[in-house]
């Protein structure tokens, strides 16, 4: 049945060597352009071999279809996707659209890897022959198909689960196994969507763990697609940030929490942002407001500072050289082992309190008070 | 789902009077259903029940449709199945046509299935003269001829019946595997039929019981030839005519064969979720 796969011994694992004509770098170098609709997705994207990227995005911002056109599950409207020098997926060129003759590569033929967020492990098969369907379709005989199935079933941990059931998986289990049956057709792309969405915290936390460990060792391209900005950090070398179809922010996790450049980023890595125009050690905001802050800096301007960094005060603080803006509380709740506080005014901010200092102000939502920021606490950065 | 299902439904069901003008058209209806089985049992020849199922012409009769019917169900199942995939699966022009043109059988009198494959079939029909003339293959009034009468009449049930479990079906799985390597049919034989097993099935079942009840078709296009397309309704209708307890061995026979199907039926739909 698989005789046609068999007459292309270049797809046989490990036989592969990864070398690209024109001396292209191996990996991921990909222009998406997908319409449906309203929705438009346009990200141009490039990820080395051995690189682990995160797509992070809030729901909606297109990163499960950016994951499924590189798959070759979803049509481009434009673009180009091409993996280790070799081209899948060219559109004809439109106006303005990438050149090139077009060209599509189905699913089957494009070593794309992908654990899809539930997993889909086929449940007909039990966890060894589910791991094995990869490498049975690369031409494997049924045997050793089935000896690389149980080779990786162990590297997951799993090595006395291959009997089982898709069924009789937990879900960290079912994660894995998903996960080994990816691996196990040694993808020169691997795929993952929200791969840890479906666990409860505990096993979270193992998954995650354990999953680095596998990204880290995977020697092939790999995308995250999370929505939370902990696996995105955490699993990531480098992070893709996309909002509304488009890449706001690309990083290390360093520079993303250190300087956001969206609310969404900014709210995700828990910074109040604000934008407005720098001269010298004085940032105006959009509002009336203008900050002073310690690094001088000239044109349009991030300012952002960290919630514990707000001090608030019943009475207008005097001395030090500080922000001070009136403020009015618009609700409490719980942070960590702190209490945070949203105020309205004219800077929107959040910011840490003690319970103490909270008990001591007698805050409540409604109440109008002082809030401080020291100029050393603020960082302005360029837009 | 489940959660608002349990909330809606009332911890105990308040037992209240059915209404008179419901209770009374069931009770009617239900005595009409059920009183003829009865009857069927009640004037079977029980004594001689053994001699009469050892006949020749009762197992000839019986053998030929049990033969017949299994081959109309599996020759739907290997026409059928690729149809129902391609109503479910593909986007081609004029789908709509074809799954109108498949339902057809479904609502036509077997009787006008069996003269349209006679004209077809036929020595002079379009397929049967070249059969003829190419081949030397006569179709109408033999054996052949009633399994394509059955499968005339009984495909279409398979067709819905798989169509539906496609449908049913997760397609995201059948992604999966292609990402895994698999071409489409690989796809559709290692991952698509495997899952949707219960529902082909299911319908093989439907398909197989409605070709083993098959007259009207098979008595026109087929004849009533015993021992060759004598199946077990057309020997049914002519013992009728001269000995009255035949007739009735032979309906038993049937119906013993349609509890069974219908038994074996109820199992594959209670244990579907």
């Amino acid at each position: 049945m698989n005789a046609g796969q068999q007459s292309e011994p270049d797809r046989r694992p490990g036989s592969e060597v990864r070398e690209t004509d024109s001396g292209t770098p191996p990996g991921l170098d990909t222009h998406l352009v997908v319409e449906r609709g309203e929705f438009r997705l346009d990200l141009r994207l490039r990820v080395a071999a051995g690189e682990t990227v995160a797509l992070l995005g809030p729901n909606g911002a297109g990163k499960s279809t950016a994951l499924r056109a590189l798959a070759g599950l979803e049509s481009l409207s434009d673009g180009f996707v091409a993996l280790d020098g070799r081209e899948l997926d060219r559109v004809a060129s439109r106006r303005g659209g990438e050149p090139g003759r077009a060209q599509w590569v189905p699913p089957e033929r494009r070593r794309i890897g992908v654990v899809f967020q539930d997993y889909l492990l086929f449940p007909h098969l039990n966890a060894l022959d589910n791991v094995a369907f990869g490498p049975r379709r690369q031409g494997l005989r049924r045997a050793a198909a089935r000896a690389r199935a149980a080779g990786w079933l162990d590297r997951v941990g799993l090595g006395d689960m291959g009997d089982r059931r898709p069924k009789q998986l937990s879900g960290g289990q079912a994660q894995r196994v998903a996960l080994a049956r990816a691996l196990a057709t040694n993808p020169a792309l691997l795929l993952l969507d929200e791969p840890l969405a479906a666990l409860d915290a505990r096993t979270r936390l193992d998954t995650r763990a354990e999953l680095h460990r596998h990204l880290t060792g995977h020697t092939g391209a790999a995308i995250v697609v999370t929505h939370d900005p902990v696996d995105a950090l955490m699993l990531a070398d480098r992070l893709v940030v996309i909002e509304d179809g488009r890449a706001v922010q690309e990083g290390d996790a360093e520079s993303i929490t250190a300087r956001p450049r969206t609310d969404y980023v900014a709210r995700l890595v828990g910074l109040n942002l604000y934008r407005g125009r720098a001269e010298g050690h004085r940032v105006a905001l959009d509002g009336d407001l203008t900050l002073t802050v310690a690094d001088p800096l000239d044109g349009p301007a991030f300012a952002a500072f960290a919630p514990s960094a707000v001090a608030l005060f019943l009475k207008r603080p005097d001395g030090s050289p500080r922000n001070t803006w009136r403020a009015t509380v618009s609700g409490i709740h719980r942070h960590g082992d702190n209490l945070r506080v949203q105020l309205e005014g004219p800077l929107r901010a959040a910011a840490d309190v003690t319970p103490a200092a909270v008990a001591q102000l007698r805050l409540e939502p409604g109440q109008q008070v002082w809030a401080a920021v020291k100029a050393s606490e603020i960082r302005a950065y360029p837009t | 789902m489940s959660t608002v299902g349990i909330r809606t439904r009332p911890r105990a069901r308040a037992r209240r009077r059915v209404p008179a003008a419901l209770l009374l058209p069931a009770l009617i209806g239900l005595a009409f259903l059920t009183l003829p089985l009865v009857g069927l049992l009640i004037r079977a020849p029980w004594t001689d029940m053994p001699a009469r199922l050892a006949e020749p012409e009762v197992l000839a009769a019986l053998r030929l449709s049990l033969v017949t019917a299994t081959a109309a169900t599996a020759l739907s199942l290997v026409l059928g199945v690729p149809i129902a995939w391609l109503l479910a699966r593909s986007d081609f022009p004029g789908r709509r046509v074809v799954r109108a043109l498949i339902t057809v059988p479904l609502v036509l009198p077997p009787v006008v299935g069996g003269v349209a494959l006679l004209l077809v079939f036929g020595r002079n029909g379009i397929v049967g003269s070249w059969l003829d003339e190419t081949f030397g293959i006569t179709i109408p009034f033999t054996s052949a001829a009633v399994v394509l009468a059955m499968t005339f009449v009984s495909m279409p049930f398979l067709i819905v019946s798989v169509e539906g479990a496609l449908r049913g079906a997760n397609e995201g799985y059948e992604e999966a595997a292609a990402t895994l390597g698999a071409d489409r049919w690989t796809v559709f034989w290692r991952v698509t039929l495997p899952m949707i097993a219960p529902g082909v099935a299911a319908g093989a079942v439907l398909c197989w019981a409605r070709a083993l009840g098959e007259f009207g078709a098979t008595i026109t296009f087929a004849g009533n030839f015993p021992g060759r397309t004598q199946t077990m309704p057309l020997a049914v209708y002519l013992a009728l005519q001269s000995d009255l307890e035949a007739a009735i061995v032979l309906s038993l026979i049937l119906l013993t064969v349609s509890v069974v199907v219908l038994a074996s039926l109820r199992e594959r739909w209670t244990a579907a979720p």
